[in-house]
């Protein structure tokens, strides 16, 4: 917090990351920065707190100690002189709006249909008319290749299929940072890269991502940053050319010679 | 097996090459003769016991056949019908709500849904029933105002204030908030919780995310329990006899506690009970099929199963 305001090209930044459930402490003091328009791919052993760090992101989980910030405001808290003071639960709904958020398991509402689950948040929390919301949700249907099955259930569509409308869904928003979290882990292999095609897209038309993944040529890909982490601290950290090629740290490259 | 094909094996593969060029072979579904035989056993025993009661002259059908539509049975199932809504709408809402405190991660409302949870399931319904019922006897007089000062905004005498009726209503009515607060708490529960983190990351309040994530949801698990508690709910309006509560059993009691025909309007209390209990389980297979959107299809009916319908349908389908 010493590190001064955020410079408004940066949409994260995250000093010092704090976080335990009980008595195991998961993220262990993390920095992290991503610029406007950056991909950054998250890459690290099970358990090594991946999905802990992108869920304090939008403060899905409290952190103890340290700062994260999006976008320039502190998710979750409000500063008051010298100390954080943490917000009411409208006031952390409010601040959600700018960060969409794409689990592993979907979880589309099961009993909305697609356009349903896209149209949902737009006209609740935004306040958008049903018209506008569904002309804007059948466009974002359209770029993930849905268009079609805007009035099926979610249980009628292919895992790949599913995850390809929680990413439309996410954008209906229209977020300023995208957080994934293992998007393709629960996919069948051949389902994967319709997936990945979306992402590499939205990457390219200039969304700020953080990417938890372990696919690798993805991140060689797509990624600006690669960030590799292990046992809730940041290992190794750098362009996929260094850190996926050249890995310096002992840790990085055994990971990498497991997932390659 | 890596062997060569034999000659065996190659006039197998012809063999199985000419049968499917054979037409389709029809599939049965498997036959159930016993359960033909079981019906009609039981069909017989009822047929039996049926018609000794019908027969029996301790039962005095005129007294039954006089009784069972006039005004005063009427205006009984009207009641009882009405109570039994009243007590379910204060019970529905008021449960959902203690269920939601239950689950709240503020101490002192689930503090309190917990006591009164306790206290509600805890005591018997009957004793609930009486104690409303006699109020009066308690608090002779009931205020509304600001505790521990001297503004007073209504005053009256508990009998006057609290009718048979509304005791009764209260009675049922609080009973089954405690239990409608378990059974929605239950479907709550059952909804994953990546629903409630994909709605709260889409911005939505908490409240939003439970009115319209969570609970359309949880009502799949909750309509069949809450369908019971209707049933049972009618059933049990019959103990506000005790206070009077002007509902059918009230209004048959009073008749054979003067005529003495106990077992006749016994009769005409069971009869009327099985209908609306009968009518009243319509509505939740269509409820069921409702909340069940997205989900798998709602199981075969009673009927349909007993008689292998759908086993003989989807075979002909085929
Ligand atoms: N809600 C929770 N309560 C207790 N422990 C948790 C919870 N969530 C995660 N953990 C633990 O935190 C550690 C990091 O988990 P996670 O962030 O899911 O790792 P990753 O996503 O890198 O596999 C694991 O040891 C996990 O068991
Ligand atoms: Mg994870």
């Amino acid at each position: 917090m010493s590190a001064g305001p955020t410079p408004p090209d940066v949409v994260v930044r995250a000093v010092d990351v704090r976080k335990s459930f009980g008595r195991l402490e998961v993220l262990r003091g993390i920095d992290l920065q991503v610029p406007r328009g950056g991909v950054l791919c998250l890459l690290g052993p099970s358990g090594s707190g991946k999905s802990t760090f992108l869920r304090c992101v939008n403060h899905l989980e409290k952190i103890d100690s340290g700062s994260l910030e999006v976008a320039g405001e502190y998710i979750g808290y409000r500063r008051v002189g010298d100390h954080l003071q943490e917000l009411p639960q409208r006031k952390i709904a409010r601040q959600r709006t700018s960060v969409g958020m794409v689990f592993q398991q979907f979880n589309l509402f099961p009993h909305m249909k697609v356009l349903d689950n896209v149209v949902e948040a737009p006209i609740r929390v935004r306040r958008e008319s049903r018209a506008e919301a569904r002309a804007h949700g059948l466009e974002l249907l359209e770029r993930v290749g849905l268009a079609d099955k805007a009035q099926a259930f979610p249980r009628q569509l292919s895992g790949g299929q599913q995850q390809r409308v929680a990413i439309a869904r996410a954008l209906a928003m229209r977020p300023q940072l995208m957080l994934f979290d293992e998007p393709t882990s629960a996919l069948d292999p051949e389902l994967v890269g319709d997936v990945l095609d979306v992402m590499k897209q939205l990457a390219a038309d200039g969304m700020t991502m953080i990417v938890v993944t372990h696919e690798i040529n993805f991140a060689r890909e797509v990624a600006d940053t690669v960030t590799f982490m292990d046992d809730g601290v940041v290992v190794e950290s750098g362009p996929p050319a260094q850190v996926i090629d050249h890995p310096t740290n002992a840790r990085t490259r055994s990971f990498l010679s497991k997932v390659l | 097996m890596n062997e060569t094909p034999t000659r065996d094996d190659t006039s197998r593969s012809e063999q199985q090459a000419r049968s499917s060029a054979r037409p389709a072979l029809t599939v049965r579904p498997l036959r159930h003769p016993w359960r033909w035989v079981c019906a009609l056993v039981v069909l017989t025993v009822a047929a039996a016991m049926l018609s000794s009661l019908l027969r029996n002259p301790n039962v005095n059908w005129p007294v039954v056949r006089d009784y069972l539509f006039a005004p005063v049975t009427l205006d009984g199932v009207v009641v009882t019908l009405y109570l039994t809504a009243l007590a379910m709408v204060i019970g529905i809402v008021g449960g959902t709500a203690v269920a939601i405190m239950r689950l709240s991660t503020n101490p002192v409302l689930s503090g309190l849904a917990r006591a009164f949870i306790w206290f509600f399931r805890g005591t018997p319904v009957l004793v609930q029933i009486i104690f409303w019922g006699y109020l009066g006897a308690l608090y002779p007089t009931l205020q509304l105002g600001i505790p521990f000062t001297d503004v007073v905004f209504l005053e009256g005498r508990t009998s006057d204030i609290i009718t048979p009726f509304l005791a009764a209503t209260l009675a049922l009515g609080l009973n089954e908030v405690a239990y409608a607060a378990e059974i929605v708490r239950g479907g709550i529960s059952s909804v994953e919780r990546g629903q409630t983190e994909a709605a709260l990351s889409l911005a939505m309040t908490p409240a939003a995310t439970m009115r319209r994530v969570v609970l359309p949801q949880a009502m799949r698990v909750i309509i069949p329990p809450m369908g019971n508690e209707v049933i049972t709910m009618l059933k049990t309006t019959a103990l506000v006899s005790v206070i009077a509560g002007q509902d059918l059993m009230t209004n048959l009691q009073r008749i054979y506690s003067q005529n003495y025909q106990v077992i006749p309007l016994l009769v005409v209390a069971a009869l009327w009970y099985l209908a609306l209990t009968t009518l009243l389980s319509l509505p939740q297979a269509w409820l069921e099929r409702r909340f069940g959107r997205g989900h798998l299809a709602a199981s075969p009916s009673m009927w349909s199963r007993l008689l292998g319908l759908r086993a003989r349908r989807t075979a002909k389908e085929a």
